[in-house]
């Protein structure tokens, strides 16, 4: 260790994979088909190198295949760098698989004592814990009975207890608190600081950001195989989201746009035949006689960004393709809250606009002033309607993007306010 | 941290492990567990109607003569056999969660390891009912020579469990193996039946001095002559060493294999 202070150090980590085309384990084909043994070098870890000091709790951020798994994987040792090290400081207890090695037939009791040894915990120190593991599973009275007759919920309650109570100085977890009702979820929670404030190193691989923000001092983004940024949560989560929802933007404006001139192509101009492209199922529905095909929210320096703080302003800039004329259209969008309350929505016709005939490719862009919105993940769905609220196109899910804040307001909006104080 | 105090913090493990093992061969059945007894002791009956009615040996006892050597032996080729297939056998574990994976074959050699005990239990019972009765300075030894034996299968089975993983078709090149191991060991005849230019075969096994010391405790009961016992001692611990050697070497590729 090059301080102390440290509980984890990883140095200059590197991890590929050989990706078999065609894999023999036997020895007939090792032997004859030796070409078939060709493979491919991928990189998953390129060089990463941090460092986490003790008793603190750390988040790993990334997009799906980024690498932040296989960082896990190899802090618990499963898997060994293909160069570089990683020294680990004390027990460490994983929250990545539970309920490794439960055996269906036997008790829930036998199965603490199979599960907790896997944990490299002794007969004796198994005994200690065993009443705080039956306690925090609420198990009690299913405790003598065999594991098969549990619920998946139960089991699920049974392995996490077992992995929580195993007293370890470094903690890994995998998408916590995915066990069980929402009552239990709270007390792992509350364990879980509890875990921490008594000093143990934690390290959590998630994709809810606001757990990590909730719980963890730092965060470390990996991008690609590398560290991009460590940090407060906030900063980091703020950078990551922005890259996230650019990323998807792109994504999408490239589809729609190559679906459109492919329609153009074809010269079709035949209206009952206007269909949304299968990539755009689901997603747009109406008869198609108007598309969106580019949409991006702007902050006030007319930056494209989709992460902003509470209180921010910003504008929504949308584009169609037109393919037929629409009298009589109205535009309109709904903002969600990420759990799907609908936080507002209206349209031209309710902000009272006179009537209009769009006969052209077009757009609109609505300015919102000063969205006091509490920190969470929202959307935006937008539509073209006829007058008589018949769907051009209903464009769910348009736009995400995240509201983040310093503040610590709870609820659905933050309102203007002022106190005043008689005390 | 020191992998050999690791190991040893996962006792428990070792513990569930070879109580699973245990438990689970004659889960079932209706005698359970009993069989651990009555299987050996009907190999005995076998062996003694065929060796004293069909097929006279020049050995006295004959039966003893073998059995003797042959319940070390299969704790031997159990060790290999079932050796080579620990470490797959656990996969889905392996993927999922950290342990010394040693305590992989360390488990499976110590549950086969019971299961020789418990036989000898048959072993010096059937002894002593003969009429062939028992040295009691001789069988001094037999705690040290099965002590020895267990670090050498221990050894083996580290190295065979390792391979399997890479090598699949180990699990079944081991069976022919051991199959043609048992006759370059003295269990069924005793090396003075070897012809003269074949001996040096069996002793550059590992497996011969181990054989012939249990022998000389229990069937010609007197104590294990030294120079077989410190030769056996000594391959014994090298081939742990090497077992050990080869097995970390190996097992950090498991996870990524399956």
């Amino acid at each position: 260790m090059e301080s102390s202070e440290n509980a984890i150090e990883v140095r200059n980590v590197s991890k590929h994979f050989k990706v078999y085309f065609d894999k023999g384990n036997e020895l007939k084909e090792r032997m004859l088909f030796w070409k078939r043994n060709k493979f491919e070098l991928r990189k998953v870890l390129d060089n990463i190198s941090f460092s986490i000091k003790k008793g603190e709790a750390v988040g790993l951020v990334g997009k799906n295949g980024c690498g932040k798994s296989t960082t896990l994987k190899l802090l618990t040792k499963i898997i060994y760098p293909s160069s570089g090290s990683i020294e680990l400081k004390g027990r460490v207890s994983s929250l990545i698989e539970l309920g490794a090695g439960f055996h269906p037939d036997m008790s829930g009791r036998e199965n603490i004592y199979i599960n907790a040894s896997i944990f490299g915990l002794t007969k004796k120190e198994i005994d200690e814990r065993i009443e705080d593991i039956i306690d925090f599973s609420e198990l009690r009275e299913y405790i003598d009975n065999p594991v098969r007759t549990y619920s998946s919920g139960m089991y699920m309650r049974l392995a996490f207890s077992v992995a929580i109570n195993v007293n370890a100085d470094v903690l890994l977890i995998d998408e916590i608190l995915a066990v069980g009702d929402a009552n239990f979820q709270a007390k792992c929670f509350n364990k879980l600081r509890e875990i921490k404030k008594s000093g143990v190193t934690i390290v959590i691989v998630s994709h809810s950001l606001g757990q990590i923000e909730l719980f963890c001092d730092k965060s470390i983004w990996i991008k690609e195989g590398h560290v991009e940024m460590i940090g407060e949560p906030k900063d980091v989560h703020l950078k990551y989201l922005d890259y996230m929802n650019e990323l998807q933007q792109a994504k999408l404006d490239e589809e729609n746009v190559n679906w459109i001139i492919e329609q153009n192509k074809t010269g079709d101009d035949e209206f009952d035949k206007y269909k949304f492209p299968p990539s755009m199922k689901g997603e747009h529905s109406g008869d198609a006689r108007a598309v969106f095909v580019q949409k991006a929210l702007l902050d006030s320096d007319g930056n494209e960004k989709y992460t902003f703080e509470t209180g921010e302003s910003f504008k929504m800039e949308l584009s169609y393709k037109l393919r037929q004329k629409i009298e009589d259209a109205v535009f309109g969008f709904g903002i969600f809250r990420g759990d799907g309350l609908w936080v507002h929505g209206t349209n031209t016709r309710i902000d009272r606009f006179s009537n209009f005939d769009i006969d052209k490719d077009g757009g609109y862009n609505v300015t919102f002033n000063n969205v006091n919105l509490i920190p969470g993940k929202y959307w935006i769905d937008i539509t073209i309607e006829y007058g008589d609220g018949i769907p051009v196109d209903y464009y769910r899910h348009a736009i995400e993007f995240n509201v983040v804040s310093h503040l610590t307001d709870v609820g659905v909006v933050r309102f203007d306010h002022e106190w005043e104080l008689d005390i | 941290m020191n992998p050999i105090r690791e190991v040893y913090n996962y006792r428990e493990m070792i513990k569930s492990l070879v109580r699973k093992n245990l438990r689970g061969r004659y889960k079932g059945s209706v005698l359970g567990f009993l069989w651990t007894f009555i299987n050996p002791l009907l190999q005995l009956v076998v062996y003694t109607l065929v060796f004293s009615v069909i097929m006279r040996s020049e050995h006295e006892q004959y039966y003893l003569f073998l059995f003797v050597a042959l319940i070390p032996w299969i704790f031997f080729s159990t060790s290999l056999t079932d050796g080579s297939r620990c470490v797959l056998d656990e996969k889905d574990m392996i993927k999922k969660i950290y342990f010394p994976r040693a305590v992989l074959p360390i488990s499976t050699v110590t549950s086969a390891f019971i299961n020789m005990l418990l036989s000898f239990i048959v072993v010096i019972a059937v002894t002593l009912f003969s009429g062939r009765g028992i040295d009691p300075v001789a069988l001094l030894g037999l705690p040290i020579v099965m002590a020895v034996q267990y670090i050498l299968c221990l050894g083996f089975a580290m190295i065979v469990s390792g391979v399997t993983v890479y090598l699949r078709d180990m699990q079944y090149i081991l069976g022919i193996i051991t199959m043609a191991w048992q006759y370059v060991t003295p269990v069924m005849y005793d090396v003075s039946l070897v012809p003269d230019r074949l001996r040096f075969i069996f002793y550059a096994n590992p497996m011969t001095p181990i054989i012939e010391i249990y022998r000389d405790i229990l069937y010609y009961k007197q104590f294990p002559d030294m120079t077989n016992l410190i030769y056996a001692l000594i391959v014994g611990i090298a081939s742990l060493i090497i077992g050990w050697a080869v097995f970390n070497k190996l097992q950090k590729g498991f996870a990524e294999t399956f």
